[in-house]
């Protein structure tokens, strides 16, 4: 480990020129929970750590006038699930915060920081594509907003470039009638990255699913949204006939590779049971009640 | 010394422990908390290789760099020789391959192991520097599994390594660096006169006694040749003696400093990092600090063995087993000296059989030298011998419990050595588990692809003996200051202060013990083998008898009668009607001048052997493959426990770690050897929310082998977990799982399999 600068703007726009000024030697800190482990571990090397923390549109978490809720990159997870209009209306995305570490972790790790981390497994980043959350970017060049399925490009990378900062992710407001569930497969329970993540979010009218979106993590290099398997569940009877049609798409969908923490057969297994799941937890929240089965 | 009578005074109870209020405030002192004025940092340079010879190392770089103070390599050490050594809980060894596990001489035989190593100024430093250091290697193909190291092709990995039998070697270099062979009775006959013969193989991963406290050492050098090291160790002579053998220094010219330990479980009973700060100090003339980090000390330490295993055994329609045949084949890692033998010697412990034969076979693989883990080799072997039992029970529609009993060893049956078992209390710990509410009650329905399943398994350990010393000093009011020699793991200085307080008829409060260094106490074991409570405590026990006689001379002088005259009883001394208890007759003893110390070196060795039974209960998810514990269980046989809730500690850890190395915990490989998940966030032990509240039942069968009945309880609970929980897993999902660990993705894969 070497000798590090450490910088604290307090304005995105001096965070952008800091950011631009020392190219890829710098990157944003947020909770640190993934970029300071990184770098004792020499598993990346930064000079320019640059603070997000005092930067106010990345602490904002905040509801707009059409409904929609602005939440800053930097907003630690601890945040959320202590926030109740967010927990009610994106239970998905609180799901994932729960379980990220440890409450310890929690109170630092951010949202932001889990999704510009860009892991495949990352836990939040399932229910932010089945939210259809969208990334507000700042950078040299102004403003650009990118949907959270097309954020991540490859383990560890994502569309940001040089000087350019994620400042904060916009989660529509989900219509009446609507639920989401996120969940993962660890051996362990708990302190474990997913061998298989899966989110998922339902519109029901009557028992008649309306509109369906299902997304997986750690089963290819980007987390996946898997378009396909929510289009199909559209016009059916939300029941498990419908959730094994999904299931199955969610399992083709899946392309992942053999590692120390899963083999293909069993994410392939997982995504199944997982999409599976998440369906019956988004469908039990959409009808009012709580998600029944575990991990 | 006479045996107690069982009703006792302060054996048994629950005192506060004496390290207790230091541990819980963070005052006590562990191996890293150790520092000294002008102190500077070492760090190594390990091999990325699993196997490569070395064919130079250019330090140039790394000495020309301006904060490098100074650099050692292999050649820096005396050379070794051809000899052998003691090695702690290891047997003999030969000193080559322990001085190359230290540091590397020519050859590397596992990732990891140390190349060279620096001292700097600060730890960032020594970091620096020692990616400065250039080391040709030509690099060779690994031998990572132990069936492909025994195969005659396998490329040799130690060319000066001949396979030994009985003590006759090979001519040709093997890969075997052992084979161990015991054998009683008639096993052929055995299987003729069986109803049932069935034979199955099984396998365990290598594994980490995972404990929390990364190894450290922090060295320095007096002006007269005097060494001093202070590290955190399961034994401070160990460490002295090695020392003295690696440098060739006198063992009076060194002198280790005992610290707090962080967990060790086997794998502290020896040097990796002392030799080195050592070495660097003497060059610079500086204390030298070291420490590892969690990946260091995966790649660099001494895991538990790997082990493939076979084993045939011959029933009859009643039960009773007639021959056993147990073929075991452990992973010693880069270096001989697995701990196989042990597992021969306890693989067939709890049970009763006249016609056996163990073989076993110490191989070397490219992966890390192999060290002691608790129980060594016992987990393995016994997992293999119950797995299969747990099949035989299933065939003949039998319940293991009532197999084990029917089969149960006991007083006076022949042990794998030959020899015969003293009173044991293995049958009244299968009579205590069938009684216990866990075996009595329903296993609770399985719902839908949720499947139930309850195992048992049987445990047997050796425990050992051996020299431990102990000095008693009399304080003016009454109190006791002990001194003892055995580096305190899981609480021992309290149970050897019990044992004393027991004695001496004074309550535990007023006995204060300490652990000095190897200059202020006579020679004491290592921590290990189970057998501090009993050896240590013994040495206590004699340390309070001299002390005992020398207030009854002081008393008789006080008196003025004949010593014979004085009698003492829980800790009160009477004369005709007169009588002075403890702290009168040593406040008496203070005033007429008389300084009163105790002593003791025993070296006992009637350690007697234990039993422990252990009931698992999970609940398998079958499309996940993942296992929950429900309930846990264990039984064992702790003689008399000293000091109850230390027992049941050691229960519950032992079950934690050996449920951990059922399930979860495994040395994952590359083809090319390198270690893929040398991290805590990999490498999986249980956490907390991973294991049920532990059920203990310590069942008390007095050793006759100790003055207050001591058997060890250190070992013998990790010896069931793996055997327990895989006969759970297999009755509850229908498929035998014969390979540890048993991960949700192989679960699952059974599952799919079956289907
Ligand atoms: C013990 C432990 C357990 C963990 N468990 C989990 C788990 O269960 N699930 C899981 O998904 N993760 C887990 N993690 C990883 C990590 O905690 C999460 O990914 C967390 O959400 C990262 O957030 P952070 O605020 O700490 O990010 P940081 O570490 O501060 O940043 C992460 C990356 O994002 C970049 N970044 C941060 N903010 C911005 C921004 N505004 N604009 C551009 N780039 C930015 C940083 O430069 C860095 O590269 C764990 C980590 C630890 C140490």
């Amino acid at each position: 480990m070497r000798a590090i600068q450490y910088a604290a703007p307090s304005t995105v726009e001096d965070a952008v020129a800091i950011l631009a000024e020392h190219g890829s030697d710098a990157r944003m800190l947020a909770g640190g929970t993934d970029l300071i482990v990184q770098v004792r571990e020499d598993a990346r090397d930064t000079g320019v750590f640059v603070d997000a923390k005092k930067i106010p549109e990345l602490m904002e978490l905040s509801v707009n006038a059409d409904g929609s809720t602005t939440l800053g990159a930097a907003v630690p997870c601890h945040q959320l699930y202590n926030d109740a209009h967010f927990t009610a209306t994106y239970p998905a995305v609180t799901d994932a915060a729960r379980i990220i570490g440890s409450t310890g972790i929690q109170g630092r790790a951010s949202v932001g920081g889990n999704l510009c981390n860009s892991g495949p497994a990352g836990d939040t980043i399932p229910p932010l594509i089945v939210h259809s959350a969208v990334c507000n970017i700042a950078g040299p060049d102004g403003e650009r907003t990118v949907a959270v399925e097309d954020f991540c490009t490859a383990p560890g990378r994502n569309v940001l470039a040089d000087g350019e900062l994620l400042v904060s992710l916009t989660l529509p407001k989900p219509p009446a009638g609507s639920g989401s569930h996120y969940l993962r497969f660890i051996p362990r329970n708990e302190m474990d990255i997913a061998v298989v993540g899966a989110g998922a979010w339902l519109q029901l009218d009557g028992e008649t699913i309306t509109a369906a979106r299902t997304g997986l993590g750690a089963v290819a290099p980007t987390p996946l949204f898997v378009q396909a398997a929510g289009d199909a569940l559209v016009g059916m009877t939300a029941d498990e006939d419908a959730f094994a049609v999904a299931a199955d798409i969610a399992r083709d969908a899946a392309s992942p590779i053999d590692d120390m923490r899963g083999t293909i057969a069993h994410r392939k297994q997982l995504s199944y049971v997982l999409t599976q799941r998440a369906l019956r937890g988004a469908k039990a929240r959409a009808q009012g009640g709580s998600p029944t089965n575990g991990h | 010394m006479t045996a107690g009578n069982g009703a006792y005074r302060v054996v048994g109870t629950r005192p506060v422990r004496h390290d207790g209020v230091d541990k819980v405030t963070g005052r006590a002192r562990y191996g890293v908390d150790a520092n000294m004025p002008g102190m500077v940092w070492g760090k190594v340079l390990r091999s990325p290789h699993a196997r490569a010879r070395i064919r130079g190392i250019d330090t140039s770089r790394a000495e020309a760099a301006g904060q490098v103070l100074a650099v050692v390599t292999g050649d820096d050490f005396p050379d070794p020789g051809a000899g052998e050594a003691e090695a702690n809980e290891s047997g003999m060894q030969s000193l080559r391959y322990m001085a190359e596990r230290v540091i590397a001489r020519g050859r590397v035989t596992y990732e990891g192991q140390v190349i060279a190593a620096v001292a700097a100024a600060s730890v960032h430093e020594a970091e620096e520097a020692i990616s400065l250091i250039d080391v040709d290697y030509e690099v060779l193909p690994p031998v990572l599994d132990v069936r492909e190291s025994m195969q005659d092709d396998a490329p040799v990995i130690l060319d000066d390594l001949h396979t030994e039998t009985g003590g006759v070697f090979d001519d040709n270099p093997s890969n075997i660096a052992k084979h161990f062979i015991f054998e009683e009775g008639d096993v052929e006959a055995g299987y003729a006169a069986a109803d049932l013969v069935m034979e199955r193989s099984y396998s365990t991963a290598m594994v980490h006694q995972g404990y929390i406290e990364p190894h450290n050492a922090l060295a320095y050098w007096n002006q007269d040749g005097h060494l001093i090291v202070e590290s955190s160790s399961q034994g401070h002579f160990g460490i002295r003696d090695e020392l003295a053998t690696m440098l060739e220094h006198p063992k009076s010219k060194i002198r280790v400093l005992p610290a707090e330990i962080g967990g060790g479980f086997g794998g502290k009973t020896t040097v990796y990092l002392e030799p080195l700060a050592a070495v660097l100090s003497r060059k610079i003339g500086r204390p030298v600090k070291m420490t590892m980090n969690r990946t260091e000390v995966l790649i660099g330490t001494g895991p538990a063995p790997g082990a493939f295993m076979t084993v045939k055994m011959g029933v009859t329609n009643e039960g009773k087993i007639t021959a056993v045949n147990v073929d075991l084949a452990f992973e010693a890692g880069g270096y001989p000296g697995s701990a196989v033998s042990a597992g021969c010697l306890c693989c067939i412990g709890p049970f009763d059989i006249e016609n056996f034969r163990v073989d076993g076979y110490d191989v070397v693989v490219n992966k890390p030298k192999s060290h002691a883990y608790r129980a060594p080799g016992a987990p393995q072997a016994e997992f293999a011998v119950d797995a299969l039992i747990d099949e035989i029970c299933e065939e003949l529609d039998m319940d293991p419990l009532e197999f084990r009993r029917l089969n149960a060893s006991k007083e006076g049956d022949l042990r794998v050595d030959g020899t015969r078992f003293h009173p044991i209390g293995n049958i009244e710990t299968i009579d205590a588990a069938v009684a216990t509410d866990h075996w009595q009650s329903e296993l609770g329905e399985s719902t839908g692809t949720k499947r139930r399943g309850r195992g048992v398994a049987s445990g047997y350990w050796l425990n050992g003996g051996g020299k431990s010393s102990a000095v008693a000093r009399l304080n003016g009011d009454g109190t006791v200051t002990l001194l003892e020699g055995s580096m305190d793991i899981g609480g021992t200085r309290t149970s050897i202060a019990m044992q004393l307080a027991e004695f001496l008829g004074i309550p535990i409060e007023d006995v204060d013990p300490i652990v000095p260094d190897t200059d202020s106490i006579a020679f004491t074991g290592v921590t290990g083998g189970s057998r501090v409570t009993y050896a240590t405590g013994w040495a206590a026990i004699e340390a309070a008898e001299d002390l005992k006689d020398q207030m009854v001379e002081g008393l008789a002088d006080y008196w003025d009668v004949p010593a014979e005259s004085i009698s003492f009883d829980a800790g009160v001394f009477s004369q005709n009607g007169t009588s002075l208890n403890f702290t009168e007759a040593a406040a008496a003893l203070q005033e007429d001048g008389l300084e009163v110390v105790g002593k003791a070196t025993a070296s006992p060795n009637a350690a007697g052997n234990t039993f422990a039974i252990h009931i698992a209960d999970v609940e398998v998810d079958t499309e996940t493959g993942k296992v929950d514990v429900l309930r846990y269980t264990a039984l064992q046989d702790a003689g008399t426990a000293i000091y109850p809730p230390y027992v049941e500690g050691q229960m519950e850890g032992g079950v934690a770690q050996g449920v951990g190395w059922a399930l979860n915990e495994e040395y994952v490989y590359s083809p090319d050897g390198r270690m893929l998940n040398a991290s805590f966030l990999d490498y999986r032990m249980p956490t907390s929310l991973d294991l049920p509240m532990i059920e203990t039942v310590i069942v008390e069968v007095p050793n006759p082998g100790h003055p207050y009945g001591v058997r060890g309880v250190g070992e013998v609970p990790i010896v069931p977990p793996l055997a327990a929980m895989a006969n759970a897993i297999s009755n509850a999902i229908g498929v035998r799982i014969r390979d540890l660990p048993a991960s949700p993705r192989e679960v699952q894969a059974a599952v799919a399999n079956s289907a």
